[in-house]
Parts: structure tokens; sequence; C-alpha cells
């Protein structure tokens, strides 16, 4: 364990003195550039086209999931039932494309199964940000209980089963592709800009960053502090629920059991390697995006090259610690 | 910041009793309920079955309110639970008095690792103690080699988990009993205890007056780490088996125990016996309801338990709610 965990350290750490360049601001991209030197040396195949499409396509999720915990904890919260909100929204979309009416309207109910799973997951988040908002339940608490019943809701929706299917104007949301690369890549790419731009750009983003930075003086400034929350834990969920149906189109199949499972923590650990602070205030969206794709890539690397998935966990781990520590470094 | 540590007797006084005494009057009740309702409730096998698997989740819930008291949390509980189990499971053959050690020691490991990410690194705690978390399921996955790893039958390791002392108490309710009047009495009657509180009441604060505030954290960690490896040994030792896939979802039930025990996730405040009455209400909810199951009043599948648990904690918030934003603000540092 330590020994994994003490040259990625090192790696990083030694660079620093040499270009001068600040670890605290640029570690990540520093890190970052280390990994893919790596790669292009010592992983075979990995300048190559599939490889791109393989860690595209298993990143877009995470990414995704990644801009709505960025937002949450921008506003000082976490958000731990998107997990279970995409189990709930990849549980739901086969049950109503599959049903009698859904076969007998195709489009209609392709339609529906995208519309329905993400007014569900709004909904949740509706459910969360009103527990947050109205009752000043602390966010880990507050989205602790669909972390713990939303699966469970799945789970009794479906019964259990596996539900298989093909659909191929569903599955172009997991397998389409769109000039070489997964569908869901560009979906993650647009959601992303988009964010940041809202963030960056408009009321709405202001409001946030005011409430995650002081939220009684953004609340006396006339800030809707209430409203904003609420929002931001709507949009959170239905990321998620997105994000859900996502990953029910690449294995054309449901598995409520395992949707979304340990999503929560991805999404969470990205958004912190791209900078967003816990104590609130600061919504880095590209940076979330760069969270999961470096995340992501720690993890093919590791696998890649003969790492178990076990190993991939501990040195998971590893950088979260380690991320968060050059943060608050420096912040002191 | 300061003026929480100052008005924390009255406050804790006031809102300690209206919120644990909630807690108790649901299980009482329940307890009632059960005992009219079904003729082998009151039975020795299910009191004692009922004990015997509760006492894993009463063990780290104790442990989890120790943290949440300081203000904060620790997650990894349940991965370390499974980890302390493949320990436990692989010393085994060497018998009880090597595991059981063992397993603790593994617990306290992950405890310890948490204490230096927080107090040295200053990681929030809750950020250390996912990433220990996934470490530890990691080295658990590692060290077992993704698979259950059976215990040994010859040695007198499986005693702990499936004999009773004195031939009615299962060994694993009188452990569970001994830590938890351990755990009390720091809480309420050792200056580490009033530290405990201090540094959850106010961190700045209680360095100020002086308090050891590291020692205090350290403890807390520590301990945890220690009750979530006793509930792995537990865990080997009752069901004959390392389990490194168990676990998920345990740190959310013990927070949710001490939740419903009316501690404050703030820290601060906090009730031991409270947070075991919490435990056994999350418990014996589903008790009942495979009570029902076997009259057939209703048919639940087991996929329910987690809908039903969130739904009592939602309950619980809503009638905490209240009762903590009279008198509470978030105290965010």
């Amino acid at each position: 364990m330590s020994r994994e965990r003490s040259s990625a350290e090192r790696g990083v750490l030694l660079q620093n003195p040499l270009s001068g360049i600040s670890l605290r601001r640029h570690g990540g991209l520093i890190a970052l550039a280390l990994l893919l030197l790596f790669n292009i040396v010592f992983t075979r195949n990995f300048l190559h086209m599939q490889t791109l499409f393989v860690n595209v396509s298993q990143v877009a999720t995470i990414a995704i999931v990644a801009v709505g915990m960025t937002l949450v904890i921008a506003t000082r919260g976490v958000d731990l039932s998107v997990g279970a909100v995409m189990a709930l929204a990849g549980a739901l979309a086969p049950l109503i494309f599959m049903s009698s009416f859904g076969r007998a309207n195709p489009g209609l109910g392709v339609a529906l199964a995208i519309i329905v799973p993400l007014l569900v997951a709004a909904a949740c988040g509706l459910f969360n940000g009103v527990l947050v908002a109205f009752l000043n339940v602390q966010p880990i608490i507050a989205t602790l209980i669909l972390f713990i019943s939303g699966r469970g809701i799945a789970l009794v929706l479906t019964n259990g089963n596996l539900q298989t299917f093909s659909n191929p104007i569903f599955s172009f949301l997991g397998t389409g592709r769109i000039l070489g690369l997964p569908f869901q890549g560009w979906l993650a790419l647009a959601i992303a800009l988009f964010f940041a731009w809202l963030v960056a750009r408009t009321l709405y983003g202001r409001y946030l960053l005011a409430v995650g930075g002081n939220e009684t003086a953004a609340g006396l400034a006339g800030v809707p502090v209430r409203t904003v929350k609420i929002a931001t834990y709507v949009i959170s969920a239905s990321l998620a629920g997105l994000a859900g149906l996502i990953v029910v189109a690449i294995n054309s199949a449901s598995d409520a059991a395992r949707i979304g499972n340990l999503m929560e923590l991805d999404a969470i650990a990205a958004a912190v390697v791209g900078g967003a602070v816990l104590s609130g205030g600061r919504a880095p969206i590209l940076g979330a995006i760069f969270g999961a794709v470096f995340i992501q890539l720690v993890r093919y690397t590791l696998l890649a090259n003969g790492f178990s998935d076990e190993v991939a966990l501990i040195i998971k781990a590893a950088i979260i610690v380690f991320a968060v520590y050059l943060q608050q470094a420096s912040r002191e | 910041m300061l003026g929480d540590a100052f008005d924390l007797r009255t406050y804790t006084r006031q809102l300690g009793r209206s919120s644990t005494i909630t807690v108790w009057i649901a299980l009482l009740c329940l307890i009632l309920f059960g005992l009219l309702r079904y003729d082998n409730f009151g039975s020795t096998y299910n009191i004692g079955s009922f004990l015997n698997y509760n006492s894993m989740f009463i063990l780290i819930s104790v442990g989890m309110c120790f943290v949440i008291m300081t203000g904060g949390i620790d997650l990894s509980v349940g991965s370390v639970a499974a980890f302390a189990s493949v320990v436990a499971a692989l010393l085994s053959p060497h018998g009880l008095w090597v595991a059981l050690p063992g397993g603790i020691l593994a617990g306290m490991a992950f405890g310890a690792v948490n204490a230096f990410i927080i107090l040295v690194m200053r990681v929030p705690p809750f950020m250390a103690t996912l990433a220990t978390m996934l470490a530890a399921k990691g080295c658990a996955l590692v060290l077992s080699g993704k698979q259950t790893v059976s215990v040994s039958w010859e040695s007198n390791f499986t005693t702990l988990g499936m004999s009773s002392a004195f031939g009615i108490l299962p060994w694993t309710i009188l452990v569970t009993a001994i830590v938890v009047v351990a755990a009390w009495i720091v809480l309420e009657k050792t200056s580490l205890g009033r530290t405990v509180l201090a540094v959850g009441g106010s961190p700045d604060a209680a360095h100020l007056m002086g308090l050891k505030t590291g020692r205090a954290i350290a403890f807390v960690y520590l301990f945890s780490g220690a009750c979530a490896g006793l509930a792995g040994v537990f865990l080997a030792s009752g069901y004959g088996a390392g389990q490194p896939l168990e676990g998920v979802g345990w740190e959310l039930a013990a927070i949710a125990s001490v939740v419903v025990g009316g501690t404050l996730l703030t820290g601060g405040l906090g009730s031991i016996p409270a947070t075991v009455a919490g435990a056994l209400l999350f418990g014996l909810v589903f008790n009942i309801l495979n009570f029902e199951n076997g009259r057939g009043t209703i048919s639940l599948s087991a996929y329910w338990q987690s809908v039903i648990r969130g739904g009592l904690l939602l309950l619980v918030i809503l009638l905490q709610a209240r009762v903590q934003s009279l008198g509470v603000r978030s105290k965010t540092s």
C-alpha cells in the first residue's frame, strides 16, 4: 500500500523544486502530465483510438455526476444520494419502455423512459433540497435518507431482477458515437461547459458562490438562499439520474443493486481533486471534469499494468487524501 | 463561535433530554407492541439472537457516537469491520486469544491512520475517513484474495460468536455490554470524556482553555477503529468466515443510530445509552417486520428493509428538526 502511494507522491513532490511551478496550484496538472507520460512509455497500445474510446465512455458518467456534486459542495453541502438516484433512474427506464405501453409506442416509450426517470431524479433532489434548506438538516444526513432507501426503492420496483433489453434508440445514450467518440463523452462535455457558463456568467452562479461563501451574509444581502440550495440539489440529482440512464444504456441491462454503486465516492473524489473545497464557496466545474479524468486515468493505468481493482481502490484513497492535503496546505 | 462553549451545559440539559427521550419512548412502545402481539417475542431465543446480531451495530454505533461528539464523522467503520473480520479469520487457527486482539488491532490501525490524516495532514474527517473506507476495503480484498475466508473450526475462535457465557448469555452480548458501560463511564466521568464534548462544542475554545484536543480527537478515532475491529471479530466468529465484502452501509446504519439517539452531528452533545437505544430501535423494527412476515399479515421482500430504514430515519429527523432549530445554529467553523 505504502509503496505505490509514496512513489506517486514522490513523483509530484520531486517536480516542485525543479520546475518552480507552484505545486499547490498546478499539482494536479503536473500529476496528470506525469501519468500520461508514464502511460505513453510503459502502457501497451496507450496511444490508440480504442484506449481513448474506452476511457471516455467510462469517465463520462463520473464526470456528469461530479459536475452536480461540485455545485452541491459549493453550497457547503454534499450529496450522498447520487448513486442511489442513478439506480432509481436506471431501474425505471427499462420498466417504462418494456411495458406494454412502451412496446406499443416505441418512440413515445423511449421518450418517456428518459423523461420520467429524470423527473423522478429531480424529485429526489427536491426532497434533499427541502430537508437541507427548510429543515436545516445537515446535508450528509439529509442525503443519507435517499442513499439508504433510494436503491431499496429501485430494488423493490424491479423485484431485484436484472432487466436485459435490446433497444437501439435508448442504447444510443451509452453506445452511440459522434465523430468516433462516445455520445456520452460529448454529452458530459456539453453539460460541463453549460454549467461552467452558468456558474461564471449567471445570477444563479453568483448566488451559488455567495451562499457557499457565507450563507448568513448572502441571506442578508437578499440572496434567496433556500431556493438556490434546493435548485442545486435538484440539479445534482437530475444529473445523477442522467448518469444512471447512461449506465443502463451502456450495458443494455439494468441491475438496480449495482448501478451507481460507490458513485458518490468517485464523484466527491473527482470534485475535490478538481479543486472543490468542502467548506464551500468555490465551484470549479471544469476542475471536476479534470478530476474525473484524472481518477479514471489512474484506474486505467493501474488496471492496464496488471494491478488489481483492489489495489486501485487503495491508491484512489491515497490520491483523495493527498489532494485535500494540498488544498488545505495552500489555504494555511 | 466562542459563545457556544459557554452555554454548553444549559443547552446540553434542555436539548439532551428532549431529544433522547423520544428514542426511549419509541423503543418502549415497540417492545410493548412486540410483547403483546407475538407469542415468541419475549422468548430467550428471540432476545438472544436479536441482541447477538445487533451487538455488531451497537459497537460501531458507540464508536461512531464518540467521533460525532467531537464534530467529526467516521465513514470507514464498515470497511474496517470487514477488514478486521478477514484478519481475525486468517488468525483464527492460532485461537481466540490471537485472533481477537489481532482483529481489534487491525481496526485500531485504521483508526490511527484516520487520526493521522485528520490531525497531522489537517484533512477534514469526512474526506479522511472516506479515503480510509476505500483503503480498508481494498486491503480486505487484497488480504482475502477476494474471497470469504473460512475460520478455523478446530480452534476455540468460534466460541466468541456462537456460544454463551455460563450457558445463558451469548459472549458477544456480554462483551458488547462491557464496552458500552466502559464507554459510558469514560464519557461521563473522565476528563477525556469532557474534553471530547468540549472539542465538539467549540474546538477553538477547548484549545484556548488548554485542553488536550489533539489527544481527544486521536482517542475517538482509535476507539471507533477498535469498535469496528471488534465488530469484525464478532462477524467472523459468529458467521464462520471473514467477509471482505460485508460492512457496506454499516457506517450509515451507525450514523443513523447515533442521530436517532439524539446526538447532534455538529458535536458537543451526545449520549451513549441513547445511541444504544437508537441501534436497538433500528434492529427492533426489522425484528418486528420479520414476525409480521412470519404471520403472513404482510409480505415484504428483503429489499424493503432499506426503504423502511430510510423512512424511519426521515421520521426521526423530522421530529428532531424542530428541536434542533430552536436552540442550535450550525456551528461550522
